[in-house]
């Protein structure tokens, strides 16, 4: 610790060049953090945004996308997803309920306003399965599926749309030539990737499917016990339907963590992607003390070839300007975190709704690199140090 | 204490062997104060290097205090020069960002002496060379004859049991120079031993003893009276 005072002092004593050189490592390190805080940012985004329906959920769509892309491309009949598939599915080991979704878009009219919004066709297990919760009246009725009742539960930004503050509960709505009546609101849940999904509403599976003339669904949600069954509540499922359709996998199995896993993947390669081309600047920060501690070296073959005098071994030497360059870099470290969370805060103020996130884990590896860099920097000149001759290096004043 | 048998020490400059000593035999008793003297290019600061083990010789035998010291490695080595031998230059070498205490503290940061310890240290070797008022003084701020007092306090913090000095007096006007020296001849009375490269015949005339080099070989000894008075020391 003695040596590292001295190492301080030397630095000190070359105040601007110690300063100008530390600015490489601080701008190298307020890059690499700055950006994967961005990184970071997006992926806690976005993963809140696909979490808000739970992740013991798992979805079924028609086609295999996994192969080809394109159903049926190999011909023979592709099958598609049916009410009866999503009763089926309710009987798989591990299942807790079942939305069958069916979709159409309509203008939604009651007395002079109207709007275009989407219509879903779902069961009334729905506010459990995506996590909604009704805040007015009730949700769709239970019952027979195939029956499909003429009624509706606005999404809280039509119901706004077309009844302002007035109580919708018990009034009628037109929508593709029907007259639904509105038993129900759902609770705001606001966005989603920038989409309002409140501004829409829910009909009987089997209303939807007769109001857009449909024979499909275009999704299957199964809402399982427990996020751990995930692997085999797939597999069940995919053998019941496979079984159902003819022994043909024209349907493609999507569990929430899957889809969080790849995308949490994808987010990991681009945030990498991004700190590492930020590393570059760290890079020529530290090629930049490597010259300096070079230099350094140079200037002080004298005091070099004295401290060996004096009764400094090799190593102490080594260590001398090591901790010089790890001292260095480390101050540089610090000023470029210290500039790094400024201005990710500064980006936070000025940019509403841009994902800025500084996990601890990062400031605290910031840290660590920066020191390493310094050391990694310092490899070369201290041993240069570390390798003069005494005598020669004494000779040098 | 110090036995040097038939020792050399070749140089290769360029492609040409330089022989700075050849076979060079010398004993210094503990305590002694011995004055190397010689023409330039006669061997002398290689003699004085090869006995504060910055050097090696390329033959001959040299023990300090009984040890083979020309078969130790160079971390024994290092150890000797801490723990036994204290250098004195003629241009002080003392670290310019360094006040004197600092400078004076150095070896003891190599040492691994305690801050508390070292600070007390440098404050008593500081007051024994007459320095007790210039602790805070950075060199710059120094004369001639102080810094090399500050180089003098720094080479005997450790308490060595040898002192080399390589001109010590070199750059200093003779008032300096006697002050240093005066600096020098006590602390050989109190039981220091003391070997002086010098070409300045008034210092090698307080030694016991003058080591004549010619030719990387002892050309003559004397003892410092028999030195004639003044000037051709060279």
């Amino acid at each position: 610790m003695d040596l590292l005072e001295l190492s301080l002092g030397a630095l000190r004593s070359h105040r601007l060049r110690s300063a100008l050189s530390m600015v490489g490592i601080a701008i190298g390190i307020a890059a690499v953090l700055l950006l994967t805080s961005i990184g970071e940012g997006t992926r806690r985004y976005i993963l809140t945004q696909f979490t808000q329906f739970g992740t013991n959920i798992l979805a079924v769509n028609p086609g295999k996308t996994d192969t080809l892309g394109i159903p049926g491309v190999l011909g023979g009949t592709t099958h598609k997803l049916t009410l009866e598939d999503a009763e089926a599915m309710r009987r798989v080991a591990g299942v807790d309920k079942v939305v069958a979704v069916a979709m159409g878009q309509a203008r939604v009219e009651a007395g002079q306003r109207g709007r275009s919004v989407p219509l879903f066709g779902v069961t009334p297990e729905m506010p459990e399965v995506w996590k909604f919760r009704v805040r007015q009246g009730s949700f769709l009725p239970a019952g027979d599926l195939r029956r499909g009742a003429p009624v509706t539960v606005l999404g809280p930004t039509l119901k706004r749309e077309l009844f302002g503050s007035e109580n919708a509960l018990g009034k009628f709505v037109r929508a593709a030539g029907f007259r639904l009546r509105v038993v129900g609101v759902i609770e705001p849940k606001g966005q989603m990737l920038g989409y309002d999904i409140d501004d829409c509403a829910y009909v009987p599976v089997a209303t939807a499917m007769r109001m857009f003339n449909l024979d499909e669904l275009i999704e299957i949600d199964v809402l399982f016990h427990h996020e751990r069954l995930a692997d085999s509540v797939a597999r069940g499922i995919t053998r019941r339907l496979t079984q159902r359709h003819g022994g043909r996998e024209d349907f493609t199995v999507t569990t929430q963590t899957a889809m969080l896993e790849t995308f949490g993947n994808i987010m990991d390669v681009i945030t990498l992607a991004v700190g590492g081309i930020a590393a570059i600047s760290l890079l020529v920060g530290a090629i930049g003390i490597l010259t300096l501690m070079w230099i350094a070296v140079g200037e002080r073959t004298g005091e070099i070839g004295l401290l060996r005098a004096l009764g400094a071994s090799a190593s102490q030497v080594h260590r001398l300007f090591l901790a010089e360059a790890a001292v260095l870099a480390g101050l540089g470290g610090v000023v470029g975190l210290v500039a790094g969370l400024g201005l990710a805060a500064l980006l936070r103020a000025a940019v509403a709704g841009l994902p800025v996130y500084t996990p601890l884990e990062y400031v605290l590896a910031a840290l660590v690199v920066s020191v390493c860099t310094g050391l990694l920097a310092g490899v070369l000149p201290a041993r240069r140090a570390a390798r003069l001759h005494p005598i020669e290096a004494l000779r040098a004043e | 204490m110090i036995r040097l048998e038939a020792i050399s020490r070749t140089f290769v400059v360029g492609t040409e062997p330089v022989h700075a000593l050849r076979g060079l035999s010398e004993h210094v008793r503990p305590g002694e104060y011995v004055a190397i003297m010689g023409p330039s290019g006669s061997g002398k600061s290689t003699l004085l290097h090869i006995i504060g083990c910055l050097d090696r010789p390329t033959a001959g035998v040299y023990r300090l205090d009984g040890e083979t010291v020309s078969e130790l490695d160079e971390t024994a080595l290092t150890a000797i020069r801490r723990e036994k031998i204290g250098f004195v230059f003629q241009s002080y070498h003392l670290v310019g960002r360094l006040d004197a205490a600092g400078n004076v503290e150095l070896p003891m940061v190599f040492a691994g002496v305690p801050r508390g310890e070292r600070r007390s240290r440098a404050a008593a070797a500081l007051e024994g060379v007459g320095m007790a008022g210039r602790t805070r003084h950075r060199p710059h701020q120094l004369s001639g004859g102080e810094r090399q007092r500050v180089a003098i306090a720094r080479a005997t913090v450790m308490r060595p049991a040898i002192l080399l000095a390589d001109e010590p007096t070199g750059n200093l006007d003779s008032a300096a120079g006697q002050q240093v020296m005066a600096v020098l001849r006590r602390m050989n009375a109190e039981g220091l031993t003391l070997v002086v490269v010098t070409h300045d015949p008034d210092v090698a005339r307080e030694a016991e003893r003058v080591v004549v080099l010619k030719d990387g070989r002892v050309g003559r000894r004397l003892t410092g009276s028999e030195l004639p008075a003044s000037g051709s020391g060279k």
